[in-house]
């Protein structure tokens, strides 16, 4: 090591790899993972929601995680976002909507209506 | 792209209970599963619960897994890495029965809230094996300040401004330390680190080591360029396979990144550092023993003065630190000597870790403030005696220490406070007793290890202590007679007056403390001819009670040298003469028909 530069580099190009471990999230996404969901489609949708979330540098503030059935199969891949006591479900949720998603709701703040549960209900 | 962490204790406590085993195993299944690329498996240092053990934290949820089986491998990675739903059944719970809703944050449990992470901060949260890790932990970042921004003096300045005091034992002021061998001139300094760590019950130094051992690694490089040396010794016990591995990759790193060799970080300062593996005796913990040891010579303690800042390893100025003592450097440095005074007592300052054992329901690693009182580490974080017992006494400092009976427990731990009431520091290490402990055996099983361990240099200590041994197994035997509880005493304070090292000053604490608090119990040995704990083998037999045996013979068959009688559905008896006193009958008793008296 010759110089403080060359530390800093290491250090920043590690943190983002370590600070998964913290669990200081504000924004978690929940993907839809049972047999319904993988069978849907649901695992390439994880892997873009964990990819564009760390594109952005968004590790650690945003979680990305699963859960199991919630009962509404014929829906999925479903997809929540709960924030605070805010909690947005998504339906028919593939790799380019979420994509959209992270952009306008993750980043943006502003939750795409007609992908939810309430559109498709009416 | 990595969605999950799975965090694997590897600290030794975990990996005897097959920790790595469940690491290769969780690997295997990830294949298996195609999550290979998205789930990362991380063998950390000690997470500390070691009761737990072994321990698995999964992240971003924070789920804590204890007690994880090779076995359960595979439907933890097929439920939660694949489905996302977590294995409720394995969930560590503060209380049985808790709902998985209930279950607190890991940060919110009651062993981990009070707790301060200091020396451990980064155990349980880094690979230890990779200093990349470490870097992105702010590692390293301390060197690089001091070698760039301030001048050895100011190091040492800062050190004495922080209060830290040793961790190994005697708790003296490191800042001071420093300044002593850094005013002597010479050709050549030295840096050690002792991790001799020999208190039975210790393992925070094989703990640190195992979590983090390029703190260590740093905080002697700063030593080195506070006192002007260029040469460090770790001197560690080949007892620790797992601390030694990871100290050999730590070093190996740490030269291969150029954070220790010459010119580092293009400053001129050249450091490096080499391990030296002790064999386990317990003297070479003693400063100078080691330094005797690191020379190549049998581990003799020599005089003092001269101090080993003056003439310490190879006769040049050394400095030596315990690990612990190490592990907080570089952090004060990073924020400063303010932040780690403000925590702690006025004589005391900073964290302390403590290893809990024995009696204790939550054995493990627990780093909190100076100050904090024995109550609250041994039943709020401790999580109190098991099986309903009570509490009798802690012994603190391991062979050298002392106990400390309940009237005690209020009292805030500080080095001042812990000498007052004939204890001592010592590493940390808290071995927990119950009322099924007896005093006079447990002061007779410290003295049988100091006697073992005592290296015969000086009379009082190789003879001594033995002495005081006999003695001891005259009263466990029931022979005693009570002008030897007049003997024990005098012997005691003449060993401590005259031993040459602090090993031997320190050997018959466990007798005077006992003797103090415990007397008691000293005297129904001595003169009722009776163990009131139920534990010294000739004070006491076995009796089966007439009125509640129901004649089942399960005690008869047990009995491995056929003391009990009797015919079937008729109360037996046990022939003393005969019997061993191993307990085996009590055991199988389904009625509790069998007592000690």
């Amino acid at each position: 090591m010759k110089s403080l530069e060359e530390l800093k580099a290491i250090r920043e190009r590690m943190q983002n790899k370590v600070i998964l471990r913290e669990g200081s999230a504000e924004k978690r996404i929940v993907v839809g993972m049972a047999t319904c969901g993988i069978a849907a489609g649901a695992r390439p949708v994880l892997n873009t929601f964990v990819e564009e979330i760390a594109n952005r540098g968004l590790t650690g503030k945003v979680e990305v995680g699963q859960t199991g059935c919630i009962g509404m199969c014929r829906y999925e891949p479903i997809v929540e976002v709960f924030e605070g006591d805010q909690r947005v479900t998504y339906i028919f949720v593939d790799p380019a909507k979420a994509k959209e998603i992270v952009e306008k709701h993750i980043v943006g703040g502003q939750p795409i209506v007609e992908y939810t549960i309430g559109a498709a209900q009416k | 792209m990595i969605r999950t962490h799975v965090l694997i204790c590897g600290g030794t406590g975990c990996t005897s209970g097959g920790s790595q085993a469940i690491a290769d195993g969780l690997k295997v299944e990830l294949e298996r599963l195609g999550l290979q690329d998205e789930v990362q498996v991380i063998r950390t240092g000690c997470f500390g619960l070691c009761a737990m053990g072994p321990i698995m934290i999964v992240y971003p949820e924070g789920t804590y897994y204890s007690h994880v089986k090779p076995t359960d491998v595979k439907e933890i990675a097929e439920e939660h890495f694949l489905k996302g739903r977590i294995v409720e059944r394995l969930v560590h719970k503060e209380e049985a029965g808790q709902k998985l809703e209930d279950v607190p944050a890991l940060g919110d449990t009651n062993f981990y809230k009070t707790q301060m992470r200091v020396a451990l901060r980064n155990c349980g949260v880094i690979n230890p094996e990779n200093i990349e890790e470490y870097i992105a932990m702010d590692g390293y970042a301390a060197l690089g300040k001091v070698l760039t921004e301030m001048t050895p003096q100011e190091v040492i300045d800062v050190m004495k401004k922080s209060g830290l005091r040793g961790r190994g034992g005697a708790g003296f002021p490191t800042g001071m330390k420093w300044q002593f061998a850094a005013a002597n001139q010479a050709d050549q300094k030295y840096v050690v680190c002792n991790a001799d760590e020999g208190d039975p019950g210790a393992f925070m130094d094989r703990s640190v080591l195992e979590g983090d051992p390029h703190a260590v690694l740093e905080a002697m490089a700063i030593a080195g360029y506070a006192i002007g040396a260029s040469k460090g010794y770790i001197y560690v016990r080949a007892e620790y396979p797992i601390a030694v591995e990871r100290l050999k990759i730590a070093i190996g790193q740490a030269r291969e990144y150029g954070l220790l060799g010459e010119d580092i970080f293009g400053t001129g300062f050249n450091f490096d550092i080499d391990i030296r593996l002790g064999a386990g005796a317990f003297v070479c913990g003693e400063e100078t023993a080691l330094l005797t040891s690191i020379e190549g010579n049998r581990g003799e303690p020599r005089n003092k003065p001269p101090f080993p800042a003056n003439k310490g390893l190879f006769q040049k100025p050394t400095i030596i630190n315990n690990v612990e003592t190490l592990a907080n450097i570089p952090q004060i440095i990073m924020k400063g000597a303010d932040w780690f005074a403000s925590m702690g007592t006025e004589d005391s300052k900073g964290t302390k870790v403590f290893a809990l054992g024995g009696a204790i329901n939550n054995t493990g690693l627990v780093e909190i403030p100076l100050g904090t009182t024995l109550r609250h580490i041994i039943y709020d974080i401790g999580g109190g005696i098991p099986k309903g017992r009570k509490f009798k006494a802690v012994q603190t400092g391991g062979p050298s220490g002392g106990c400390i009976p309940a009237q005690f427990l209020d009292t805030p731990i500080d080095y001042a406070n812990l000498t007052k009431i004939g204890a001592m520091m010592g590493s940390g290490g808290m071995i927990v007793t119950d009322d099924s402990t007896c005093m006079v055996d447990f002061a007779r099983f410290f003295l049988d290890f100091t006697v073992d361990e005592s290296c015969g240099k000086c009379t009082p200590c190789r003879i001594g202590t033995r002495r005081l041994l006999e003695l001891l197994q005259k009263i466990t035997d029931g022979r005693g007679e009570p002008e030897d509880l007049d003997k024990l005493e005098e012997l005691c304070y003449y060993i401590k007056a005259n031993a040459l090292c602090a090993l031997g000053q320190t050997a018959p604490n466990p007798v005077l403390s006992t003797l103090k608090y415990f007397r008691d119990e000293y005297e129904a040995h001595v003169i009722e001819k009776r163990c009131p704990a139920g534990v010294c083998k000739h004070l006491m037999h076995y009796e089966i009670q007439p009125d509640v045996c129901r004649g089942c013979t399960a005690c008869a068959r047990k009995c491995p040298v056929g003391a009990i009688s009797g015919t079937v559905k008729q109360p037996h008896t046990i022939d003393t003469k005969k019997c061993i006193k191993c307990g085996a009958c009590i055991e199988t008793c389904k009625f509790g028909a069998i007592v000690k008296k």
